[in-house]
């Protein structure tokens, strides 16, 4: 029964585990002629196909344009600020606590210059305080969540596309100006953060632009990942309104359109999907004609056919590259990347040789810049936050050339669906949406 | 009487941590408190391992730590690590004691899919309230230390490797005591154990609160360590799973092994995060497979071959 337990070598062996895990941080000083860039995007777990791997994708291909100076003018110089940008691509799965931890990593052990990305509202969120604490220049690409500028001003983060206010308020827009029939909704959402978030601001702003519109009182908010719709689209057809709301997204959101067409729920109820643009091309001919879909603004298939050269090149590159139209995720990373270099490039043009990260922030705060698809201004969060157009079509598969394809395309302005500078989004829809430009 | 040396051993690491704590790079330093704090719940799950019992629902208690912590800071406003600490074990401690008489009934599989059970309904009622953060959860602000708020990491990091030793030192204590050790004779025997006069539901329900308080200490340590609290890295059974998997990792050999296991696991998942970053996951569980399949000790095994062959 006597056995000796080892463990005064412990000690031995933990200094050795420590010094050797010191040899590994050796420091992370680069030259000038080079930048180092983290992109985090989901590259695992459910989020990956619709969005992490479009999104990592369309920064790519951004990236290497920029690296050989082969974007389209305005924006063929080489580099950033003349810098090669060498990329590393991280995933964003593990929910927002493991962000953190591995944001740290990303700047205090992998040396990052910058970080763009992340498209999870709750990554956003939780590492907003870690960015400030840490000081280094972050541009947020696709998450929606208003808070992130409306509870704090930020110094070190950007987010070059709107926040979700847009999407919920262009769709009531939407629907009130091109579908004049409709005269009562409901909605299936998911019931966290964002489903909640997302039918408030199309409850309250539908209720402001058409007060004889009737919101029903079966609202249906399923969990989320949960898969299974089939009660939700019983009570759903049987529920007396003419139009449903949801901002389901990615495996739920083609779940759901599965599940919703075979029992015929689309020829029934109209139906706007706030995020659907995603599944556009990713269902192809199995996503039912006569949705109105969005895509988070100005972005994916909604944009296919702009003929802007910026455009035209960003599509057929990826194309070419990947084989699929580029869907929102792709133009929304793209977009962030192409902010970060306009920045760079601005701020050493000002500063007459590479920027330190201060002149850089100097230069994106406030900014106006022409992107792939659109007009984006850096015009909330005392500059780090940007508003752009935001749009929405109805699907109908484009059977000549086989591909999916959207028609009835009608886009609210910047000023129309964004709140103005210091007041946050839930106010002034509250307050009726004073100062908007429609 | 053999010379147990793991608490001189114990003493030596801490020495060596806290003193060299100073003089590593703060990502390290990041990833020894992460890999420590979680540590505390791994140390539990080894009490009742011991026992022959799995928890796949730790992440309950794990969660109900780092949310006390969270809570108290953002609807009081307290910020004193101590008091954090205390809370947290005190309602993990309450919790475990009320279910603890509920699964001290069950055994094997029931064990562990109760306690799983158990934790999904905390993880559902997080993630549908809004008051309670839902999916994103809260920021937690730094901790003070009796009203002292220095700069950096260092003292809180100090803290958890202090916590860290002292609860392994308790520990052994009470897995050398009589008590202690019916943990084997539980499992290897249940009837002989309660005709020598024990009542095996209460050695049971014992190392249950154990586990909990443990665990919980180990969810408040990493809330603030980390700053941020949410259900799906703290609550869902993937916490859980996690939880097990490092306890396996590690190996049920020594009170140390859940530290250097945890310190492994940490280095290991950040290292496959940054090299692999598609297939990360990839790596951690082929790890976990090779550590089965070759060291069933766990790594522990390692230390106690290389301690034994040089004796």
């Amino acid at each position: 029964m006597r056995k000796r337990k080892p463990s005064s070598r412990l000690g031995v062996a933990l200094v050795a585990a420590t010094l050797s895990a010191m040899a590994f941080s050796a420091s992370s000083v680069h030259a000038k002629d080079n930048i180092k860039i983290a992109v985090p995007a989901f590259l695992s777990g459910g989020a990956a196909g619709p969005f992490g791997v479009p999104a990592r994708n369309g920064a790519e291909i951004v990236i290497d344009a920029i690296n050989t100076g082969k974007l389209p003018a305005p924006y063929n110089s080489k580099g950033f600020a003349g810098a090669t940008a060498s990329v590393d691509f991280v995933d964003e799965s593990g929910g927002s606590t493991k962000q953190v931890a591995e944001y740290r990593n990303l700047v205090q052990k992998r040396g990052m210059d910058v970080v763009i990305g992340y498209i999870s509202s709750g990554s956003c969120v939780a590492l907003a305080p870690v960015i400030e604490e840490l000081k280094t220049l972050t541009v947020l690409a696709t998450c929606g969540t208003p808070r992130v500028f409306e509870e704090k001003s930020r110094k070190y983060i950007f987010r070059t596309m709107a926040h979700a206010t847009a999407d919920n308020v262009a769709a009531a827009h939407y629907v009130t100006s091109l579908m004049p029939s409709v005269d009562s909704y409901t909605g299936i959402n998911q019931n966290y953060a964002w489903g909640q978030d997302s039918w408030r601001d199309f409850d309250l702003s539908v209720q402001h632009l058409k007060s004889s519109a009737k919101a029903s009182k079966k609202l249906q908010f399923p969990k989320i990942f949960a898969g299974q719709y089939g009660t939700e689209i019983s009570a759903l057809s049987l529920d007396k309104s003419k139009l449903i709301h949801s901002s389901f997204w990615g495996g739920d959101l083609e779940a759901f359109i599965f599940q919703g067409a075979a029992r015929g729920l689309f020829k029934k109820k109209k139906v706007v999907f706030t995020v659907g643009g995603t599944a556009a091309y990713r269902l192809g001919k199995k996503m039912p004609n006569g949705l109105v879909l969005g895509a988070r603004g100005p972005y994916g298939i909604l944009v296919r056919d702009r003929k802007t050269a910026l455009n035209e090149w960003f599509v057929n590159t990826y194309k070419n590259r990947y084989g699929t139209y580029p869907p929102g995720p792709s133009y929304q990373y793209g977009q962030a990347v192409l902010a970060t270099k306009i920045a760079y490039d601005k701020a050493a043009k000002a500063a007459g040789g590479f920027p330190t990260q201060e002149q850089v922030i100097k230069a994106f705060t406030g900014m106006e810049f022409e992107s792939f698809s659109t007009t984006v201004k850096m015009a909330l969060g005392d500059g780090h936050q940007a508003i752009t157009e935001n749009g929405y079509g109805i699907t109908k598969y484009d059977n000549e050339n086989g591909e999916p394809g959207i028609t009835d395309v009608k886009f609210f302005p910047a000023e129309c669906v964004m709140p103005p500078q210091g007041v946050t989004s839930v106010d002034w829809i509250k307050g009726g949406m004073k100062g908007a430009k429609c | 009487m053999s010379r147990d040396r793991t608490i001189p051993g114990l003493t030596v690491a801490l020495a060596v941590c806290a003193i060299g704590g100073y003089f590593i790079p703060d990502w390290l330093m990041n990833q020894m408190m992460f890999g420590f704090a979680r540590a505390l719940a791994i140390l539990g799950l080894l009490v009742l391992w011991r026992t022959g019992l799995v928890s796949f629902g730790h992440a309950l208690y794990f969660g109900l730590g780092a949310y006390a912590v969270a809570l108290l800071d953002i609807n009081l406003g307290i910020s004193d690590a101590f008091v954090r600490l205390g809370v947290a074990m005190l309602v993990t401690g309450g919790v475990g004691t009320l279910l603890g008489f509920i699964l001290r009934n069950y055994r094997d599989i029931f064990f562990a899919m109760l306690s799983l059970a158990f934790s999904m309904v905390l993880y559902g009622i997080l993630v549908k309230t809004e008051a309670l953060g839902s999916t994103d959860g809260f920021t937690v602000s730094p901790p003070t230390f009796l009203s002292a708020a220095p700069e950096g990491k260092y003292p809180l990091f100090v803290l958890i490797c202090v916590f860290g030793w002292l609860a392994a030192v308790l520990v052994q204590g009470y897995l050398r005591s009589t008590l202690g050790r019916l943990t084997t004779a539980v499992r290897d025997n249940e009837i002989r154990v309660e005709y020598l006069g024990y009542s095996v539901a209460r050695a049971i329900h014992i190392k249950y609160v154990m586990s909990a308080v443990l665990t919980g200490a180990a969810g408040a340590l990493t809330a603030m360590a980390l700053g941020q609290v949410d259900p799906d890295s703290m609550v869902n059974w993937t916490a859980s799973g996690e939880l097990v998997f490092v306890t396996i990792l590690s190996g049920p050999g020594s009170v140390a092994a859940p530290f250097i296991g945890s310190l492994i696991f940490e280095l290991l998942r950040t290292y496959a995060f940054e090299l692999v970053p598609h297939a990360w996951q990839m790596i951690v569980g082929g790890t976990l497979l090779a550590v089965i399949f070759f060291l069933p000790g766990g790594i522990w095994s390692l230390f106690a071959r290389a301690l034994k062959a040089d004796k």
